[in-house]
């Protein structure tokens, strides 16, 4: 019996909530981020039962909120309204002011999408670079490297922004 | 540079996780739903499956509810949710039987956390009518076992279900009150309960 040993699924869901939430908030906005909530969990329990015990519960629910984040990103491309505020930053219209109170995570979802999965998945889930390279199925070298190229890029938007008068 | 983890508000993922848990039970996905129940007599936690009411438990006297759930979950399975809503019916009728209002529970049992002469012992327990008793002799005989008084009082304290299934209506043969899987003093309270003029 595998399943023998694994928490009871409200416990599951109880001590990983904060976190994927946390995540979820970060790759696609707090809006978003409910639906997606619920999409991850309820994933995570059709396939609760037949998990091994000695898994690795919260890398594996991040690595499934991660795949809904994409899922979101993915229905935003084919109906591109919602991003128009995201898109608005990108192009550097944005003002010093607003980015005081603004946030920097909307930068971060705004990145290209592999930077955009490491940078979340490194900060707001607070997963390893090995755990990240296997969420994402590429080498840890390649995870880190879009990490820190993701990480230049936001340091420069935020000089531009700091520059503009 | 930092990027520090988005802030959450005060109860935000408790909330958003309790929508989640309903949706689990409501859409099916959950095979187990759980609710915490007050009661006169303490504490309960009520567990069910799709076929009916499979455990109530006195939490303080089983160890708190993940060491209930824990059971449960290694006995039958992991995939447990906390559902409140889906176990309206079972906190309404404790709620008349403890008022006074209702004599017999009209609730879909499921026996699966008990087997063989024990499940036997305890369906025939689940007959005993409201306001009498019986004993663990007679259990054993209705059981099928007549010699195996001692066997059908092992049966009856681990009743997964009590209060529903009524193993606290069955007493020693000499008259004694015998044992209790929530303690004597609960079991005197039921009976109170069901034969004031007896056992006040």
């Amino acid at each position: 019996m595998p399943a023998a040993r694994l928490p009871p699924f409200q416990r599951f869901l109880d001590t990983h909530r904060d976190d994927v939430l946390r995540f979820l908030i970060a790759s696609v906005g707090r809006h978003d981020a409910d639906y997606a909530f619920q999409e991850t969990f309820l994933s995570a329990l059709r396939a609760y039962p037949r998990l091994t015990a000695n898994s690795n519960l919260r890398g594996w629910v991040l690595t499934i909120a991660h795949r809904k984040a994409i899922d979101v990103h993915r229905a935003r491309r084919r109906n591109p309204l919602p991003v128009a505020q995201v898109s608005d930053r990108v192009d550097g219209s944005l003002s010093a002011t607003a980015d005081a109170g603004g946030d920097l995570w909307e930068r971060v979802r705004a990145l290209p999408a592999r930077q955009r999965e490491v940078l979340t998945l490194r900060h707001a889930a607070d997963l390893t670079h090995g755990e990240i390279a296997r969420a994402l199925g590429c080498s840890e070298e390649a995870a880190r490297r879009a990490a820190a190229d993701g990480l230049k890029t936001l340091r420069k938007e935020l000089r531009d922004v700091a520059a503009t008068p | 540079m930092s990027l520090p983890p988005p802030d959450l508000q005060p109860g935000e993922a408790a909330a958003l996780a309790a929508r989640t848990s309903a949706r689990a039970a409501d859409e099916g996905l959950a095979q187990i739903v759980y609710a915490r129940v007050d009661s006169p007599v303490g504490q309960l936690v009520a567990v069910a499956t799709p076929r009916g009411l499979a455990r109530i438990a006195y939490e303080l006297e089983n160890g708190g509810l993940d060491s209930i759930l824990d059971d449960v979950a290694l006995r039958l399975s992991p995939a447990i949710v906390e559902a409140p809503a889906q176990l309206d019916n079972v906190r309404r009728e404790l709620e008349e039987y403890f008022a006074g209002r209702r004599q017999e529970f009209d609730l879909a049992l499921d026996w699966s956390l008990t087997t063989g002469f024990r499940r036997r012992v305890l369906q025939q327990c689940a007959r005993i009518p409201f306001g009498l008793t019986s004993t663990y002799k007679e259990m054993a005989i209705a059981a099928g076992s007549p010699r195996a008084f001692r066997a059908a009082g092992g049966a009856l304290g681990s009743n997964p279900i009590p209060i529903v299934v009524p193993c606290h209506r069955v007493l020693a043969t000499g008259g004694g009150l015998g044992g209790y899987t929530g303690g004597l003093d609960r079991k005197r309270r039921l009976l109170s309960i069901e034969a004031p003029t007896l056992f006040a």
